[in-house]
């Protein structure tokens, strides 16, 4: 299987973005999330818009790796907007059928819901998961949480096994792969038949794979038992994140984006359609 | 030289599920110096992987002692913090890289211990350098492990344990699942973390031409010492080290064979041109004896 999960969507390049520290991006992600819901008008959309095409340049993530993302969306977003045109009841009725209202309003929101959950979308995977490695991410989270080590939440614990399963993970699939072959070679008919014939004929498959899952297990803790692991207490870490100015002024232009877009909503509320 | 381990009447039993206790190391009193190459060789079962798991605390002793640079680690009043002290100095190397690679980058697994360790960031940053430098792995530094061959990874791995600084270097059968070319990658680390880096080295293995390598040869059977020299004097015992279902070098095998047939050829040389000319000169030596 050519297949690397390990590395998830992560698509390699050197840009801003990809080289910004993994906290910052994850507090970046969560104010630009409010900003998107912040957006109520026209302008605000606009400005929206643009900040997500800016991200995407910044990115130099081809426009097709992006598209192609964003189908498994597309039924939701179908949905949404008929929920809201058919349901939302509002002052201008634009289309009237038996029972059937359309109002100006509801279509305005669906539009607006539609390019909210685009944008929500291309926001997150521009930031993080195209440009931020699984590994980075974790280090990340576990850095940023680190003041929640004093409430005794598993923060280090968490990460570790985060830590230790993307690193198995493609042995694993290379492990499947291998049982596979054998047990086709002996005659096993894997991907035919009915349902149950089918999972019957993954048991063969699975029963090695978590015997040898186990025990790697069980090899895994006693070589880091030798090299002296003894969970997070009293460790360092070789690659401390260290924020640089760059990382200050990428955080910052999520801020300064969202309080445009609150002095829009206020100076401009003539203008705002969505609710 | 002082000994940097040292047992004293050392045993372990296994208790299985049916209640029955395996006594996997028995009665095992040996001293080993700093700086010595000791390979470990025994048939499946002998209790090499037990007694190497004793030496930095992985298991407990049943009864004996463990003297590791003249401290008692089977005395009672030995600590948590000592234990690790011990798990530091003495290293592990296990049979399969794979199961001993803990992170995703070939220079964050070596940090691993390190870290562990609570040692400050840019000091591990050397450390890692100069570990990955000494295994020839430095190119790799950004690689993820997975990709790497069988000697690679394993390379990767012993670059960890040197990340820690340690004394002693244990070697679990390290080069049993390896190619003959990764086998000879990390067979020439090893001997250069010894015979350059002064570091202690005991080598479980399986092969014998690996033993021939040591400063030293131990032969474990049903649990306790069964032989215990130099290579020289361990291999040319052949009749012994058949009976503990062990086998000897290709080129002693070869001689003694040929003595068997009435030749007398010295059973002490391991490598295959020295043992060829040896042979043949002693063959012609025969036919123009007997013409
Ligand atoms: N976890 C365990 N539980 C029960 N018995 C065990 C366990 N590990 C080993 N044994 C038994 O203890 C004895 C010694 O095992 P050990 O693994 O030390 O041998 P070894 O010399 O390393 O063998 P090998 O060459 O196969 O690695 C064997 O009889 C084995 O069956
Ligand atoms: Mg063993």
């Amino acid at each position: 299987m050519a297949l690397d999960i390990s590395i998830g969507q992560y698509f390699e390049g050197s840009s801003v973005i990809h080289k910004a520290d993994p906290r910052v991006k994850l507090i970046s992600v969560i104010l630009y999330i409010t900003v998107i819901f912040l957006a109520k008008n026209m302008f605000s959309f606009a400005l929206l818009i643009l900040s997500a095409i800016a991200l995407i340049i910044i990115s130099r993530i081809p426009i097709k790796i992006i598209t192609k993302g964003m189908k498994p969306l597309i039924l939701i977003l179908v949905f949404t907007a008929i929920l809201n045109i058919f349901w939302l009841q509002g002052d201008t009725l634009v289309f009237e059928f038996g029972i059937i209202h359309i109002y100006l309003e509801g279509i305005m929101t669906a539009i607006f819901m539609i390019i909210r959950i685009t944008i929500l979308l291309i926001g997150t995977s521009v930031i993080l998961t195209y440009t931020t490695t699984p590994i980075a991410l974790t280090d990340g989270l576990e850095q940023l949480l680190e003041p929640l080590k004093k409430t005794k939440l598993p923060v280090h614990e968490f990460s570790m096994m985060m830590t230790i399963a993307l690193r198995f993970i493609p042995t694993l699939i290379e492990e499947t792969d291998k049982i596979m072959n054998a047990q086709k070679a002996r005659g096993a008919d894997i991907g035919s038949g009915g349902i149950m014939q089918r999972a019957k004929a993954l048991i063969p498959i699975l029963i090695p794979l978590f015997i040898s899952a186990f025990r790697r297990a069980d090899e895994l803790s006693t070589a880091m038992e030798c090299r002296c692991y003894r969970g997070g207490e009293g460790r360092t870490r070789m690659s401390k994140l260290k924020l640089r100015a760059g990382d200050v002024v990428f955080a910052g232009t999520f801020i300064v984006l969202g309080a445009l877009i609150i002095i829009i909503n206020i100076y401009a509320p003539g203008f705002n359609l969505a609710y | 030289m002082s000994a940097i381990i040292k047992t004293e009447h050392l045993c372990y039993s296994y208790h299985t599920e049916e209640n029955k206790k395996v006594q996997a190391v028995n009665d095992v009193s040996i001293e080993i110096e700093e700086g010595q190459f000791v390979a470990i060789l025994g048939h499946n079962g002998s209790g090499k992987s037990t007694f190497a798991k004793l030496l930095n605390m992985i298991l407990t002793p049943e009864s004996g002692k463990i003297f590791i640079d003249g401290k008692e680690l089977t005395s009672p009043d030995i600590t948590e913090d000592d234990i690790y002290d011990i798990r530091r100095q003495i290293g592990m190397v296990f049979q399969n890289p794979d199961n001993q690679i803990v992170a995703t980058i070939v220079e964050e697994d070596v940090a691993f211990g390190p870290e562990n360790l609570g040692i400050p960031s840019d000091e591990i940053r050397k450390r890692v350098d100069n570990a990955l430098e000494t295994v020839g792995m430095k190119k790799y530094a950004r690689h993820a492990p997975h990709k790497l061959s069988g000697g690679q990874k394993q390379r990767v791995a012993i670059a960890g344990i040197i990340a820690m600084m340690p004394r002693c270097i244990i070697f679990d059968e390290s080069t049993a699942m390896l190619d003959p070319l990764g086998r000879r990658e990390v067979m020439d680390t090893i001997e250069r973390l010894n015979r350059k880096d002064g570091k202690t080295v005991l080598h479980i293995t399986h092969y014998m031409g690996e033993a021939t390598r040591a400063d030293r040869v131990i032969v474990m059977r049903h649990g306790s010492v069964y032989m215990d020299g130099t290579p020289k004097e361990i291999f040319t015992r052949v009749d012994e080290l058949w009976e503990a279902g062990l086998e000897v070098p290709q080129t002693t095998e070869f001689m003694h064979g040929l003595n068997e047939l009435g030749l007398s050829l010295p059973l002490d040389i391991f490598e295959t041109e020295p043992c060829a000319e040896k042979s043949a000169e002693a063959i012609l030596k025969w036919i123009s004896d007997h013409k």
